[in-house]
């Protein structure tokens, strides 16, 4: 039941506007990270408070939410922030990915390919992706401006030279449309080509940061990669979900009580829908 | 060297100030001055309104005293900060009319990956220390646009070798290297790209004498096989002696006198290079 003390959706229907002009910026600017007024929330920085408030800001009566913390939608952070949407907006929540319209992720993107009614908001930590190479935020702003990217270049050759491959897991920097580098949240590499011409509209929002920025559908977005050593996702290869038994997925390597490896799906509602579709 | 051809690099009235100056500094007749520091305002001269000209294929050696500005002077054609006045044109950048101070700050970036090479006195300064030393190679390469990773190790390799460093160490952080290895990693480092013009600010200070000769070793043959024009700095005239075409005498920030390099050494004519010249022989 709607707490009937706040307005809809907790914010102000000034900051929303405010928060929705940057992210209207932040669609025609693809991968351009838009400064923001980061609101405060019932929340602290750092949990989530930027993708919140991208979410409060675009969320409507109609709207279906689904919120995902690490592919899950049972845990801590994914069920309180669905929680607290609800009590101050009253829409309608989903586990299902197809069923949603607004969708709210920490770190993953769910495995259902998304439509171009769906939204799909991320939840960002560090949204500069040339912060390992640089702490400067005027510097780092003048790289962008200058397409100036060798020391993040540097970084993957680096790792080549001690590696011999590429060994970012996650947060792997992508090139979006040609111009800007972009720090995709910390997704693992697993789910970049995933923002590739999407049909959806991939909104990304750093409270602490206080920067929001996008990838409009059907956007090019190319993860970094040498002209000789193709980019390369992370290889379940010989390995399937414990549980839904599904290859294709992003898998989590688990432990049980005995000590010994397992393999489950990172998405857990695609995982059920799996098993309930076998079941009959 | 070629000097009938157009110079590489000329450098006009150059001028370095740290401080802000007073009306009585400026006035460079002024009786204010105290060597290169105005004793009214406490602005250090470090440049002093200093023209030069290196040609193609020409080791120019500037010679002077700890504090003569020959550093500054370096840094400053490197872009490691803008001077206070003069210009500096390259061959190789805009035909040589525009000022190389007033490139864009991409373009500064552009020259000093594509054009120039800077070997730096302390190797931190020239050299990112947590980095392999084919990476330290590959960070001029990248910047100049290359996005092959065979070909920047290829070329790091070769350039590793030309310094005498076996390429089994390629995957080495420069700070697990003596200090004239690490020299040699910031010339091979410096020679990336093929520069048309090497900056080389002290390269063999600090280091003991038969690296020291390896590296003026190494020197002589990057001239030899590549042509390359050379700013060399150096307060040690033995390192000059041997290698510079033509030599500079700095003292508090000017040129006190210039001239072929056998003629500064043999017959000074200024009173501070004959000074020089003997205490050393």
């Amino acid at each position: 039941m709607m707490n009937r003390n706040y307005n809809f959706a907790f914010l102000d229907e000034g900051s929303k506007r405010e928060i929705r002009r940057a992210a209207l910026k932040a669609v025609a600017i693809p991968g351009y990270q838009v400064s923001f007024g980061s609101r405060e929330l019932p929340i602290g920085r750092g949990w989530g408070t930027g993708g919140i408030q991208l979410t409060l800001s675009l969320i409507g009566p109609e709207d279906v939410l689904k919120v995902i913390d690490q592919g899950s939608d049972e845990s801590v952070n994914a069920v309180n922030i669905k929680k607290f949407i609800g009590l101050c907006t009253d829409v309608e929540t989903t586990t299902k990915t197809s069923e949603a319209t607004v969708i709210q992720t920490r770190h993953r993107i769910p495995e259902v390919p998304l439509t171009n009614r769906q939204i799909l908001i991320f939840q960002v930590p560090i949204p500069e992706p040339l912060r390992i190479v640089e702490a400067r935020e005027e510097v780092t702003k003048k790289m962008h401006a200058e397409k100036d990217y060798a020391p993040i270049w540097l970084q993957l050759y680096e790792s080549l030279v001690k590696y011999n491959k590429v060994t970012i897991a996650s947060e792997y920097p992508c090139m979006v449309s040609g111009r800007y580098m972009m720090n995709p949240s910390p997704i693992p590499k697993f789910d970049n080509p995933k923002l590739h011409r999407a049909e959806c509209l991939y909104l990304f929002g750093a409270g602490r940061e206080k920067k929001i920025y996008a990838i409009p559908p059907y956007t090019e977005v190319i993860s970094l990669a040498f002209d000789d050593i193709p980019f390369e996702k992370e290889n379940f290869k010989g390995k399937k979900c414990r549980l839904c038994g599904s290859e294709n997925t992003y898998l989590d390597e688990m432990f049980d009580q005995h000590g010994d490896r397992f393999y489950q799906c990172s998405d857990t509602s695609y995982c059920q829908e799996v098993r309930d579709y076998v079941s009959g | 060297m070629y000097l009938d051809e157009a110079p590489v690099l000329s450098v006009k009235n150059l001028v370095v100030r740290y401080g802000a100056g007073c009306g009585l500094c400026r006035d460079r007749t002024s009786q204010s001055m105290e060597k290169n520091r105005c004793m009214a305002c406490g602005a250090v001269w470090a440049v002093n309104d200093i023209s030069l000209d290196v040609y193609p294929g020409e080791v120019l050696g500037i010679v002077g005293e700890s504090g003569s500005g020959k550093t500054t002077l370096m840094r400053a054609l490197y872009f490691d900060f803008i001077p206070t006045s003069g210009s500096a044109v390259l061959r190789d950048y805009k035909n040589g009319e525009k000022s190389i101070w007033e490139a864009s700050s991409a373009e500064q970036r552009m020259l000093k990956n594509s054009v120039m090479g800077m070997v730096y006195q302390n190797p931190v300064m020239g050299l990112r220390m947590d980095y392999s030393a084919a990476s330290n190679i590959a960070e001029k390469i990248i910047a100049a646009g290359s996005r092959n990773a065979a070909k920047m190790t290829e070329r790091a390799a070769e350039l590793l070798a030309a310094v005498e460093i076996m390429t089994s160490r390629m995957s080495e952080a420069p700070r697990n290297f003596s200090g004239g290895m690490q020299q040699r990693v910031q010339i091979s480092k410096a020679l990336a790209n093929n520069p048309a013009l090497l900056l080389l600010d002290e390269v063999t200070t600090g280091l003991d004498l038969s690296v020291q000769a390896k590296v003026l070793d190494l020197i002589r043959k990057i001239k030899a096989k590549y042509g390359i024009s050379i700013l060399l700095v150096s307060h040690d005239l033995a390192v000059i002696r041997m290698l510079a075409d033509r030599t500079i005498v700095m003292l508090d920030g000017k040129i006190v006198e210039s001239g072929l390099t056998d003629q500064i050494l043999e017959d000074p004519q200024d009173v501070y290079t004959q000074q020089l010249v003997h205490s050393l022989i």
